[in-house]
């Protein structure tokens, strides 16, 4: 049973990640970060469940308030962007050159 | 599955004063932004800090003597619940991340060279262009919220260094990244390409850390739990090819060398270091590095101990990519943040090659295991003193009251200026790792760390990386002394700073030449601190 909860976390962390790789929208990348964490989420209690301790399901608490953290950061930052350039692409951010 | 019942952790408060002391200053900064007026508020935010980070450096070297004299006992004991460990290598690392803390902060005071502002935007939300933004200015405000976010973000790395359990590393990956992503988008002076890093920054560490916590919940699947103790019995007692193990070690390891800022997960580091405030690049780039590389070996060399047949090769090629990336890249850049920051690319790789040579890390007994921690940690600490001085000068010179990094521009800059030229010289020198600097002892003894470790291919590879990467910085002291500056650039000019940048540029100065000339007691004090690592395995 584990397993497939574990399969499903893959596939939902591979949607996020793939998403980050091809999305070009600031706030959709930061929706696929966001799946990705839950991703790590739903398999942190999926093996918390298989060892039968709680420090997974713990853990996905820290996970939660973390990532609500990392909202805040992030949507204040993607929010002064895009009032600054009327865009939230990240394509048009080509100030810098990598 | 049965739920288990709580235990509450037993907190030992003595051993974790100087993390507290820096955690609370920083939420009494909080305060201090909320309560204190305009006028005081500044120097409020900077008294605060500086007497903290000296408290906490102060406590820390307390708990080191104490510790030495068997007053703290056991010396080596895990507190809470066995999450966090504080022994000697974890107390060199906060002495030596509270240390370029102090003088980062104290730079971030610097005043002068914006004729009464700092290095920060006066109003980060404002617009850049807009009419608030201008009033902002001309009103004199000046923004002090970088203190608190410097400590807060201190205050994650000496976490990050000192976890002994994988959820709360994740947490001081995050305590320490978050303000760090902040940081990066309060430039004053071009604003726009200042959020740019701090949107790249963010999205690109976002992922990262979410790459991590990935492997670590595979690594709790695998055992059961995530103390590092545990994690590493199970290892022992596995054959080493469980997918889950690997799949979480491979995962893991992105996300710390994505801190570290290796090759191939560096793409962040020229972008966010070239648009990000200087005085913040200056601390990023050496006390993120610092704790990355600390939580990163006691990761490897505690917890995955085991597994170091199949991580050492694999680490390997990734300090030997770094290494040459790092060093050919930054050849044909023409923007010395730019340069600084590719040359902390190679540095990583540099660093990363001690930490592959420690082949006595399963059994922590041989010999030899002892140089490789206190290798590693002088390093660091002669590359602090060097990329701290050479950003800090980085912000001295100007034109029009803005920084100038296009280095066609600095031609002549250091036959003009003498005293900064020469400091200049001093800590490209040591970033070349030329002798009489810190930069070579520090090269010296962690590539000696690695032959001895039995990577010596490594060590030959890494000696023949370090004289292409020697290229990088004669080529800025070539265009600094030895070119005649262009007419258009003529009024490109070394701005005098006020005390605080003058104190920075001295304690950069007198540390990178101290450290070539008289290693000896800072390497022995380093060694000793490393020789306790061995009740560390537990």
């Amino acid at each position: 049973m584990t397993s497939l909860y574990a399969i499903l976390a893959v596939i939902l962390f591979t949607i996020g990640l793939v998403g980050f790789l091809v999305r070009r929208n600031a706030l959709v990348i930061f929706m696929c970060v966001e799946l990705m964490l839950n991703a790590a989420n739903l398999l942190f209690v999926a093996f918390s469940s298989h060892w039968g301790i709680l420090d997974g399901q713990v853990a996905a608490f820290f996970v939660m308030v973390v990532a609500a953290a990392e909202v805040v950061i992030g949507l204040s930052i993607i929010v002064m962007i895009s009032r600054s350039r009327r865009s939230t692409s990240v394509d048009n951010e080509i100030v810098l050159k990598g | 599955m049965t739920p288990t019942s709580f235990t509450a952790p037993t907190l030992d408060y003595l051993l974790l004063v100087p993390f507290l002391i820096v955690l609370g200053v920083a939420c009494l900064g909080v305060l201090v932004e909320a309560f204190v007026p305009r006028a005081p508020r500044f120097a409020t935010q900077v008294a605060l800090a500086v007497v903290g980070l000296a408290a906490a450096i102060g406590t820390t070297a307390w708990l080191w003597v104490d510790g030495k004299s068997g007053l703290i006992d056991p010396f080596s004991s895990t507190i809470v619940s066995g999450t966090v460990l504080v022994d000697p290598p974890v107390l060199a690392m906060w002495a030596i991340l509270f240390g370029f803390g102090l003088i980062s902060v104290i730079g971030f005071a610097e005043r002068r060279l914006h004729s009464g502002a700092t290095a920060f935007t006066p109003m980060a939300a404002a617009i850049p262009g807009s009419t608030a933004e201008s009033g902002a200015r001309e009103a004199g405000l000046v923004h002090s919220e970088v203190f608190p976010l410097a400590l807060f973000s201190l205050a994650g790395m000496a976490l990050l260094v000192s976890a002994n359990d994988l959820l709360v590393l994740f947490v001081g990956l995050e305590i320490l990244s978050l303000p760090l992503y902040v940081m990066s988008g309060l430039a004053r002076h071009r604003r726009l390409v200042s959020q740019e890093a701090a949107l790249k920054y963010f999205l690109l560490g976002a992922a990262a850390s979410a790459i991590f916590l990935f492997g670590v919940a595979f690594l709790f699947g695998f055992a059961g739990s995530f103390s590092y103790d545990r994690v590493a019995s199970a290892v022992t007692f596995t054959a080493g090819s469980d997918p889950l193990l690997l799949a979480g070690l491979g995962l893991v390891g992105v996300g710390m060398l994505f801190k570290i800022g290796a090759v191939p997960f560096h793409s962040w580091v020229p972008d966010v270091y070239q648009g990000a405030p200087t005085p913040v690049t200056s601390f990023m780039s050496v006390c993120t590095k610092i704790a990355a590389v600390g939580g990163l070996l006691r990761l490897f060399y505690v917890a995955l101990g085991g597994m170091r047949w199949t991580w050492q090769p694999l680490l390997a090629g990734v300090a030997i990519l770094t290494i040459v990336v790092g060093a050919i890249i930054a050849i044909n850049q023409a923007d010395v943040k730019r340069i600084l920051a590719y040359s902390s690319i190679a540095h990583a790789g540099f660093i990363l090659v001690p930490v592959v040579g420690a082949v006595t890390v399963g059994n922590m007994l041989v010999d030899g295991q002892a140089g490789s921690v206190a290798s590693i940690l002088f390093y660091l600490v002669a590359y602090g003193f060097a990329t701290i001085g050479a950003f800090t000068v980085v912000t001295l010179v100007r034109s029009q009251g803005h920084e100038v990094t296009d280095l066609s521009a600095w031609a002549g800059v250091g036959r003009r200026h003498p005293v900064i030229g020469f400091a200049m010289l001093v800590f490209l020198l040591s970033l070349a790792g030329i002798p009489l600097t810190g930069g070579f002892v520090g090269k010296f003894a962690a590539f000696a760390a690695a032959w001895r470790g039995g990577y010596w291919w490594l060590a030959l590879v890494a000696i023949a990386g370090s004289l292409i990467a020697v290229y990088i910085y004669i080529r800025v002291i070539q265009v600094m002394f030895f070119r005649a500056p262009e007419s258009d650039s003529a009024e490109v000019d070394v701005a005098l700073p006020g005390g605080a940048t003058w104190i920075v540029l001295a304690l950069c100065f007198v540390g990178t030449l101290g450290l070539g000339l008289a290693p000896g007691p800072v390497l022995d004090l380093l060694q000793s601190a490393a020789a306790f690592v061995i009740p560390s395995a537990g």
